[in-house]
């Protein structure tokens, strides 16, 4: 494939790219909730591969490195939090599919 | 083709393959698992593209803390007799649609735009570059950010305990 190289800006582009659409696939197509997650944790994957992408070939600095560390570290709070409620439902409701858990309350 | 580039395709493939698993497999075990080669597959880009220390990060916090938990939660919360039923899809057919209308938009705009370019595209280790820009010019968000996994940590916590009935 011509332009695919580890040296191209675009190849890594291209991959995040389709990380991001996987990731959204998976958001949208789940009823599982840990499966949503899941679908986050590829979209944040993609948006760090964007930043570390562009900090190398563009600006050259570090400051987009210091972005996707921020990004990862929210991502690790976002997993405890998020996994953290996902059992909290199952305990409530015992099921963690996402259009069955629709009320507010017990 | 020389031995780097075939590495790239190699993690290339990788990255996108067990993406593909997460997206498409049945099985929520199945899925869970291929995220490690995509979390992997990442920090082998990282790597590619001279950022060691976030690659290291990558390792240690995505393949070791969050697939960890992924993986417990769904240990936790699955019945492993009926995994159909816990990781069925919804509306396959015009999910298909927005993403392959998503990425079709999102490479046309990778191949078309002219993007800005380094005069010099520099290999050489970035942990104290980060260190120092932590400590600079990134001291506030830095320090909120300390703030917000004291916060994640108390709250995963109080949400995912107990409550003791009196």
């Amino acid at each position: 494939m011509p332009g695919f190289s580890p040296n191209e800006l675009s190849s890594y582009l291209i991959i995040s790219a389709i990380l991001f659409a996987l990731g959204l696939f998976t958001v949208l197509t789940r009823r599982n909730a840990i499966s949503v997650l899941m679908g986050v944790e590829l979209i944040l994957n993609s948006a760090n591969i964007n930043y570390v992408a562009f900090s190398h070939f563009a600006s050259g600095n570090a400051d987009g490195q210091i972005y996707a560390i921020f990004v990862i570290m929210l991502a690790a709070a976002e997993a405890a939090v998020g996994l953290a409620i996902v059992l909290a439902i199952f305990q409530i409701f015992h099921t963690i599919d996402v259009e069955a858990v629709e009320t507010l309350r017990e | 083709m020389d031995l780097s580039t075939a590495v790239f395709y190699l993690v290339a493939l990788i990255t996108v393959g067990s993406a593909l698993m997460v997206a498409f497999s049945r099985n929520i075990i199945y899925s869970a698992f291929s995220l490690l080669g995509t979390f992997a597959g990442a920090a082998g880009l990282y790597v590619f593209l001279g950022a060691d220390f976030v690659a290291a990060v990558q390792l240690l916090i995505y393949v070791g803390g969050i697939l960890v938990l992924i993986l417990f939660a769904v240990m936790l919360t699955h019945r492993i007799t009926d995994v159909e039923i816990t990781n069925r899809a919804a509306g396959r057919i015009p999910a298909l649609i927005i993403t392959g209308v998503f990425i079709y938009l999102l490479i046309q705009t990778v191949r078309e735009t002219p993007w800005a370019k380094a005069k010099e595209v520099i290999h050489q280790p970035t942990a104290a570059r980060i260190g120092d820009l932590f400590l600079d010019s990134y001291l506030l968000p830095f320090e909120l950010a300390s703030l917000v996994l004291l916060a994640a940590l108390i709250g995963a916590v109080v949400i995912s305990r107990k409550e003791i009935k009196e």
